[in-house]
């Protein structure tokens, strides 16, 4: 069972980057505009380089 | 809030020419929003995007296309006038937003703090989950004590967190000696969290760290939806302020200049456009127009104004430019004191006890009072406090209102949704719920059951010369009533006369010159006509000696006829309440085969006829859109406003249409009585649930397995339930 050791805490890291991986979008204000979003990637108008 | 611009928001306020020297309006950071409700794809984002950004002195413009609105960030000298037709130049409608009205981004913060919540509540409920998974599938001693130490490491912090919200509530209700739904719930959570934590010192056998935090995650989910449909609705409603830019033309040395109405003063001159609002209350000045004053009044039939007249806020103006001195602004307008009446008949509304609140008084003892029963009769029993307070635990975990947290917010966020889809607004939370229960309609008439809109009802009675005479007249002119002329004459493939020297008279009508005769078309008694009856009339003299009238009647909403009948085949009780004149009320009511009518009620009898069929038990929605309906609208049970009425009546009303189309309304009636339906079952599955699992675990053989499964088993039928509002039709 001393594989719990590492299991554990790994899991639970791998957890918490999820988490604040979703805390950092949501202070991004990465939900404001859902819809538009979606439908941004569409476009072609930056697909070489990215917004200045 | 008053206006420059015409009522409708059909008619983009940015059309309305500003003079060229106009000093700008300084807005506090210069940030412009335009609302662009036709956008619907990627290729209108960077069209409309590009063409913003290539335009000088804007810095930044970007679409966000679930608002269907443009935020752009631009030098003071930048006008939103000038974007408005740069946008409809590149084809997309596109109407000014006032951004002070716009302040979603408080709601939107409450929003986003509780989504924060329900992430962090997700994850720990997820790992303390797996953890807890080990244990019920046999782990034991040592590895047991250890899973049990880290989840309460998981959980207590994250409870502390994401819980706080029901704390909160809780404690603010506790405070002045009320019980609410968030008592049970902390209650629960804490009791469980703190049982867990001395079982797990004690190295006992079960802990509730996950029911706890699975409860807490359900619970904000409900919440979060609740919040997301209320800021959704805040956000249109908010919208719909906004399209009516408060500006107005101060003349300032004899010239127009463009001014916020909120610097307007007593004594100023003011000029207001045909076509536009009259911004203050005033005496006019100069000048002679007629005046629509149907939104304060009903009365269709405009009425002549020249210098002297004392005019409203919120009337019209129709035919000549009109310029006013100002003799009230602001909050001592006519209009904004209605509106202060109509807010302190708000207050009424709140007799209203919603489902949920109900289900809660009823709850939130019952679960207190048999938690400590299980306790007391455990501790009596065995004489074990830990057993009984384990107990205790287990009861107020598996009663939890889980489902009924969930019940009410699903039902709604999916029934709201349908009708926002088919335009209808839901401002008020518990609009639904009173919606369901209405069994009479009263309408209004003017702009309600009609567009407000004249139509010519006798255009067969013309000679083809008249015709052909006062098309051509009617088609220079932008009184309504010959607009209304016009339509019909280009409906019925009529050919305009051909007329020289063209002259407009404000106030009366238009003459012109045909084969050397003089002919006219305006009101009756400039041309020397006396019309029988006291129709809506204009007169047309096409120089062929006889003067003949067009009579007018208003043109009936979309789908009225049909909302009618179907209400009367669903048992509902119509009424049609106008302050209209009596003949124009009856032949309209006959029309649309309305039995109970009455005309020419006043403000406050409108409000009394609602009041008295309040008195006899009837469940009243009102639909109206003028400021004379304002006291109605707040009175009857629950009401519905058209988007095109006054700011105040739209205030006022639960509800707001958002199309031409007033369909919809009987559309939410019915999916209100469904929605009620599936709250009242989504209380009814909790309840059988709660039957199930309550004598389990007061006779204490609920496990933490047996907890999670009842609380997800039935959150989830509950969510499933809620969302078959949302399918069908």
């Amino acid at each position: 069972m001393n594989v719990l050791a590492f299991l554990i805490p790994i899991s639970l890291i791998l957890g918490g980057l999820g988490l604040v991986g979703f805390l950092y979008t949501l202070r991004a204000r990465q939900y404001e505009d859902l819809e538009g979003d979606s439908r941004r990637i569409l476009t072609k108008t930056w697909d070489d380089h990215p917004k200045p | 809030m008053t206006l420059l611009a015409s009522s409708s928001p059909a008619v983009c306020p940015g059309c309305i020419a500003a003079p060229k020297d106009a000093v700008p309006t300084t807005l506090p950071d210069a940030r412009l929003i335009v609302s662009l409700p036709t956008i619907h794809c990627q290729a209108c984002i960077a069209k409309i995007e590009i063409a913003l950004n290539q335009y000088p002195g804007i810095t930044n413009a970007r679409v966000n296309l679930t608002q269907k609105r443009a935020l752009i960030d631009a030098a003071p000298e930048v006008k939103a006038s000038e974007l408005v037709s740069l946008l409809e130049a590149e084809g997309f409608e596109a109407h000014e937003l006032d951004p002070g009205v716009l302040n979603d981004t408080a709601t939107h913060a409450a929003g986003r703090d509780l989504l924060m919540r329900l992430a962090v509540a997700g994850f720990a409920s997820m790992n303390v989950m797996l953890l807890s998974v080990a244990v019920w599938s046999g782990a034991t001693d040592v590895t047991r004590d250890l899973f049990h130490w880290i989840s309460a490491a998981i959980a207590v912090p994250a409870i502390a967190f994401s819980a706080q919200p029901f704390f909160r509530n809780a404690w603010v209700a506790l405070r002045v000696g009320r019980l609410n739904m968030d008592v049970p719930i902390t209650l629960a959570i804490l009791l469980a969290v703190a049982t867990s934590l001395w079982e797990t010192m004690l190295s006992g056998h079960h802990a509730y760290f996950d029911a706890a935090l699975t409860l807490t995650f359900f619970l904000l989910a409900g919440r979060w939806l609740d919040a997301r449909a209320r800021s959704a609705a805040r956000s249109a409603a908010e919208e719909l302020t906004a399209l009516e830019v408060p500006r107005a033309f101060r003349v300032e040395a004899g010239e127009p200049v463009e001014v916020s109405v909120a610097n307007l003063k007593v004594g100023d001159l003011i000029l207001v456009r045909p076509g536009g609002r009259a911004p203050v209350d005033g005496v006019v000045a100069h000048g002679r127009s007629e005046v629509d004053r149907s939104m304060l009044t009903g009365e269709t039939r405009p009425e002549v104004y020249s210098v002297g007249h004392e005019i409203s806020a919120g009337e019209v103006n129709l035919t000549g430019p009109l310029t006013l001195r100002a003799t009230a602004v602001g909050q001592d307008t006519s209009l904004q004191r209605m509106a202060a009446l109509v807010a302190i008949a708000e207050s009424g509304r709140s007799r209203y006890t919603s489902l949920a609140d109900r289900a809660a008084k009823l709850y939130a003892p019952g679960v207190h009072i048999l938690s400590a029963l299980a306790f007391l009769g455990w501790l009596i029993w065995s004489g074990d406090l830990r057993v009984a307070l384990n107990i205790a635990a287990a009861v107020l975990i598996i009663t939890c209102p889980c489902a009924l947290g969930l019940a009410v917010p699903a039902v709604t966020t999916a029934a709201s949704g349908r009708l926002f889809g088919r335009g209808l607004l839901i401002k008020k939370a518990t609009a639904l719920e009173r919606l369901a229960e209405v069994d009479t309609v009263v309408f209004d008439k003017t702009g309600t059951l009609t567009t407000g809109k004249p139509r010519v009802s006798n255009w067969e009675e013309l000679t083809s010369l008249q015709r052909s005479v006062a098309y051509a007249l009617a088609k220079n002119s932008s009184h309504p009533l010959s607009r209304a002329v016009a339509r019909k004459a280009a409906s019925c493939g009529c050919q305009p006369a051909r007329l020289t020297g063209i002259v407009e008279k404000p106030g009366f009508g238009s003459q012109a010159v045909s084969d050397g005769k003089i002919v006219r078309l305006g009101r009756p008694d400039w041309i020397g006509a006396h019309p029988k009856g006291d129709e809506v009339c204009a007169t047309v003299d096409a120089g062929d000696g006889a003067i003949v009238n067009l009579v007018f009647e208003d043109d009936e909403r979309l789908g009225a006829p049909e909302v009618i009948s179907t209400l009367k085949d669903l048992g509902i009780h119509v009424v049609l309440l106008s302050g209209d004149r009596m003949s124009a009320v009856s032949k309209f009511a006959k029309q649309l085969k309305v039995e109970e009518w009455h005309a020419a009620m006043l403000p406050s009898a409108k409000a009394q006829f609602v009041d008295a069929l309040r008195g006899r038990g009837r469940r009243v929605l009102m639909v109206g859109d003028g400021l004379n309906d304002t006291a109605a609208l707040t009175t009857a049970h629950v009401s519905i406003s058209p988007a095109q009425a006054l700011d105040a009546a739209r205030a006022a009303s639960d509800m707001v249409l958002l199309g031409q189309d007033l369909s919809p309304v009987v559309e939410a009636i019915l999916v209100a009585r469904q929605a009620t339906k599936r709250i009242k079952e989504n209380f009814r599955i909790a309840t059988i649930y709660n039957i199930i699992a309550v004598p389990l675990a007061v006779a204490g053989l609920a496990t933490p397995l047996i907890a999670a499964v009842a609380m997800s088993m039935s959150s989830v039928t509950v969510s499933l339930n809620a969302l078959r509002v949302r399918g069908r039709g």
